[in-house]
């Protein structure tokens, strides 16, 4: 390991009272800890900056999953085994099963959070799209008291949020699905599994009269942030599958997409890719 | 016991965790050792600067000024420095310039991160081109770390005559040997009996070559010098020459500090700085009559051989061997150079340059069937070598070969003719999933290329033990390849005793003799066939001097070991390679008996390519080869299946992506070896076939199922989508979109 532990400072604190008193106390300087999964790969090759880290990984407030008739409400520590193994997810939100799983290892699926995996704000992290598909919302707790904010305006810029210096990820509540619903999840990554994802689209659609009533569509990996397709939605909207505009659409999609050149991936190959991904996704749609 | 699937020797103690690897090894206070590096890829060293914040006073550091002996890493050719001194050059990124060590491992890392290098940069080579246009001069008067040519006849009036010449131009990429152990090694160096004693642990595959090293780098004699080879996370050629650095380097922190270091890379650094497969371009040209018969061949086979010679002569060597392939062809031109550039020194990694040479020509069969209109299982068909047949060097095929049968049992094991048939009505459909199957016929010299096995002269010897056990003496080491299985069931064998009865003895310069380097397909080959020697030695010796009378159980031999012990002190006896009168080499003209025997093989694979996305998978894969008599089945369909894992990872996902002569996705995250998920199923067949020369009729495998998967893959994919320029390895999704593009846009 090439960081030097002496230099890191974590504290843990026993309740979100506490953590929340730290934070307010001095402002910007504590860095949240969870799972750590993205942390540790930065510490162990000597990339991580020094500085005071609040481990929030047994808050107990910050834990467990709530059902009501509309929604699910996933605390901050969710981890992704646990958004596997749970039956109202795969019932509601097929594609966040399928973006747990596309994960990292099951090492770092049993370690890693939902909200770390949210506030790392990594362009490639693989819930995101699922959650923009699915219209999640953010609650963010503060000394200030609860606040709750549309996921899709959190992410502002590359590793820009929506989230003020002493303000925590308290919960993330997805409200459930109505109707007939379309889903349609698929993460392109350097290979089948391990992997980091080199184009991602997540799609939830209600069908409604044979037409699309409803859609939300996410991406990964092809802008600074996760991001939704709302021009390709647009020009999807409203439209009956047996004549869905599939070339309009796909040519609608480049503009909610800056991909850029990576170790990865080259940015073409990213542009190509997620139209097609688009075009098998229209595919099904219209077969569904 | 050949033949058998024995256990795994060392499997127990790797299972329950208490192998003892370099790191594991307990040595109260030893310090912890780094290398500082220079970072740019050509420059000369101007000064070295140690910054604030440092206790430096408590810091052990080496430098170029402080070696006792040679600064020149020994090799085939020596010019390698350990270190680079203040006012020399520095020939590539990760150049080592300073050593240094502390009690606190982290404290050490954070030092070198204060360390500043003063470097004057000078332009720099950084790829074959540029090599071959001296742009800059960079090494010798032109740039070659090695030139080879083999002539065969002439085919220069042959390209006028001929019915068709076809010509075509290969590129394969550098890889990462990915054991799971990276480089490691522990030193204590201290006088004992008033002489220095130099001893290196560490995960190596050639002791001594390591011991040679530290010889030269020390100037001491070889008593003073010790080598010891601990259990080993995997090597694959990786573990072959790079030990030879880091081993004097950490023996060298040991030597100045008085205490033992250790010196154990992580990732980052094993994949920054050691050494990988060589980058490879091969321009082929080959004639062929109206009926494709194959008339003339001329291969330009370049590899890009890094700041250093290292071992790119030897690798060139057995590319350059390997160009021409099973196919008979009376005239032959193969012109090999390994070029310098301002890269981290590539080096040996299973196949040694033949894995490059046979990608060019498996692949141009391909192409060239395309282009002649003709079938590529008819083809290679014609073209195949027979017993009587002359090869590129001279070298005159003496075994009754048959490599048309071993290619009709792959294509049958896949279902080649159904596949091809089938895809060929499913592919012009609308969905994005094409289908493809491809093979590829090759073959793998064993042992050492031409005068290698006579330069080393290797021996191995059996001990008897005090228990009546037997200890197999060889300096050959186990890297999880099966080394003390396969070693114990040749020398029961040859004694008629249970296998549990013969074990392998540590592996240790100062008590095993020089078996030669644990590399080349030839451990069980050559090394065993020497051990099958000294093992009839041992028994005969046994006999002669009264211990033993024949026919024995194997309760009477051990009693007879445990009393010739008894009475003697120490039993040992020994066997050495001697060249088989038949085999002649001649290093000059590169004319004659290129390796002892080769074994031969057919690979089959079948891929299903997503138009989508560009991923390919391999939906299926047959492995047919001939490697004389199987030693032991489980460890040898092991290495088949391994070598086909790391051959299908060549050839569609593994690169090695530099950047100002710096591999910049030196971490697994991206360089992206294929998990259990992105391999197919492995159908490994052997069709055994006995070679006189190896143990009861051995041949190597170690290597071998390198060399087919990339060919046989890229094959398929042109099946799948068509005439594509597939020219390429890694053929990674952006490649293929790239390639495919180039068709649709014309």
């Amino acid at each position: 390991m090439r960081g030097y532990l002496p230099d890191f400072d974590v504290r843990v604190p026993a309740s979100l009272g506490e953590a929340l008193e730290l934070m307010a106390q001095a402002p910007g300087s504590y860095t949240p800890l969870a799972g750590g999964t993205d942390l540790m790969v930065v510490y162990n090759a000597g990339r991580l900056k020094p500085t005071h880290f609040l481990d929030l990984s047994r808050l107990a407030e910050l834990r467990g999953t709530e059902e009501d008739a509309t929604s699910l409400r996933f605390g901050a520590l969710t981890t992704f085994t646990e958004l596997r193994e749970c039956r109202a997810v795969h019932q509601h939100f097929p594609n966040l099963v399928k973006s747990a799983r596309a994960t990292g290892a099951l090492a770092i699926q049993n370690r890693g959070t939902l909200a770390g995996n949210i506030a790392n704000a990594s362009p490639a992290a693989d819930t995101p799209p699922s959650l923009l598909a699915y219209g999640a919302e953010l609650a963010l707790v503060s000394p200030r008291g609860l606040r709750r904010v549309a996921y899709d305006q959190f992410h502002q810029g590359y590793k820009r949020l929506d989230m003020a210096a002493d303000e925590l990820l308290a919960r993330i509540i997805v409200p459930k699905p109505l109707g007939r619903g379309f889903h349609y999840f698929r993460k392109v990554g350097t290979r089948q599994a391990q992997a980091i994802s080199k184009t991602c689209l997540a799609a939830y659609a209600r069908i409604e009269d044979g037409c699309v009533a409803e859609l939300r569509i996410g991406l990964g990996s092809v802008a600074p942030a996760p991001v939704r397709a709302r021009n390709a939605e647009a020009a999807l909207l409203g439209k009956p599958l047996a004549s869905l505009p599939v070339a309009a659409a796909r040519e609608a999609l480049l503009a909610d997409m800056s991909p850029i050149d990576d170790i990865r991936a080259t940015a073409h190959y990213r542009s190509v890719v997620t139209r097609n991904l688009l075009g098998q996704m229209l595919r099904e749609l219209a077969n569904a | 016991m050949i033949g058998a699937s024995s256990i795994r020797k060392e499997g127990r103690a790797k299972v329950l965790g208490t192998a003892i690897y370099t790191d594991d090894k307990f040595m109260p206070g030893a310090l912890h050792g780094l290398t500082v590096r220079s970072e740019v890829p050509r420059g000369i060293l101007r000064a070295i600067h140690f910054g604030e914040g440092i206790p430096w006073e408590e810091f052990t550091c080496v430098t170029a000024e402080d070696i006792p002996g040679t600064n020149l890493v020994a090799s085939v050719v020596d010019d390698q420095p350990f270190l680079i001194g203040i006012g020399e050059e520095i020939t590539h990124s990760q150049q080592a310039v300073l050593l240094l060590a502390h009690p606190d491992k982290f404290l050490v890392e954070k030092a070198r991160r204060a360390v500043r290098l003063e470097i004057e940069e000078l332009p720099a080579v950084l790829d074959i081109q540029s090599s071959l246009d001296l742009q800059p001069l960079i090494y010798g008067t032109n740039n070659l770390l090695k030139e080879i040519r083999i002539a065969k006849g002439d085919p220069d009036p042959i390209w006028a005559q001929a019915a068709h010449v076809i010509e075509g131009e290969y590129r394969t990429g550098a890889q990462e040997q990915m054991y799971i152990e990276p480089n490691a090694m522990l030193s204590v160096v201290e006088p004992r009996d008033g002489l220095l004693q130099v001893t290196v642990w560490g995960s190596l595959q050639c002791p001594y070559y390591v011991h040679g090293a530290l010889r030269q780098l020390f100037g001491l004699p070889e008593k003073q010098v010790r080598v010891v080879a601990m259990e080993m996370g995997g090597a694959f050629g990786g573990k072959e020459d790079y030990p030879s650095v880091n081993g004097g380097h950490a023996a060298l922190l040991a030597w100045k500090s008085g205490k033992p270091v250790r010196l154990i890379y992580d990732r980052e650094e094993d994949l920054a700085c050691t050494t990988k497969r060589h980058p490879s371009r091969t321009r082929l040209r080959t004639a062929f009559d109206a009926e494709g018969n194959l008339l003339a061949l001329e291969a330009d086979f370049i590899l890009d051989g890094g700041a250093y010679a290292t071992l790119s002569p030897v690798v060139l060597s057995r590319g350059a061997v390997h160009a021409a392939s099973v196919y008979r062809c009376p005239h032959v031109r193969i012109h090999a150079r390994a070029v310098a550039t301002n890269t981290p020194p590539p080096g040996a990694f299973r196949g040694f340059g033949a894995p490059q040479s046979l990608f060019a020509m498996e692949r141009h069969m391909d192409v060239c069937a395309r282009k002649l209109g003709l079938d590529a299982v008819e083809l290679r068909r014609k073209n195949f070598l027979h017993m009587g047949d002359t090869m590129a060097t001279g070298q005159v095929i003496r075994e009754d070969l048959d490599l048309a049968g071993l290619m009709d049992q792959a294509l049958a094991a896949i279902g080649y003719r159904d596949k091809r048939a089938a895809f060929a009505l499913t592919n012009p459909g609308d969905g994005p999933i094409k289908r493809g199957v491809g093979f590829s016929v090759f073959m793998h010299g064993c042992g050492f290329t031409g005068n290698g096995e006579s330069h080393v002269a290797s021996v191995a010897g059996v001990e008897g033990l005090a228990d009546g056990t037997v200890a197999v003496l060889a300096a050959s080491t186990e890297m999880g390849q099966g080394k003390n299985t396969v070693f114990a069931q040749i020398v029961a064998e040859a004694l008629q005793l249970p296998v549990e009865l013969v074990d392998t003895a540590p592996v240790d310069t100062d008590h095993v003799p020089n078996s030669g380097p644990t590399v080349a397909s030839r451990s069980t080959m050559m090394v065993g066939r020497i051990l099958e020697d000294a093992a009839i030695g041992f028994k005969l010796a046994l006999v002669q001097q009264g211990f033993l009378v024949e026919p024995y159980t194997p309760e009477s031999f051990q009693a007879a070991v445990v009393k010739a012990v008894a009475t003697l002190g120490t039993l040992r006896c020994y066997g050495q390679y001697h060249r088989p009168p038949n085999i002649q080499w001649d290093d000059v003209t590169y004319q004659g008996d290129a390796y002892p025997t080769y074994s031969w093989a057919c690979y089959a694979a079948e891929v299903a390519v997503d138009l989508d996305t560009f991923e390919v998978k391999v939906a299926d894969f047959v492995a047919v080869q001939e490697v004389g008599r199987v030693v032991n089945p489980t460890l040898a369909a092991g290495q088949i299946e391994g070598g086909v894992a790391q051959g299908i990872g060549w050839g569609l996902w593994e690169e090695v992506t530099m950047q100002r002569g710096r591999m910049i996705n030196n971490q697994m995250t991206n360089y992206i070896i294929p998990t259990s998920v992105d391999l197919p199923r492995i159908q490994v067949v052997f069709l055994e076939n006995a070679h006189a020369g190896g143990p009861g009729g051995a041949k190597g495998i170690g290597e071998l199922p390198m060399d087919g998967p990339a060919p046989a893959v890229v094959n398929a994919l042109e099946n799948a989508l068509g005439a594509l320029r597939l020219d390429e390895v890694p053929m990674t999704p952006d490649r293929l979109l790239e390639r495919c593009e180039e068709v649709s846009h014309g």
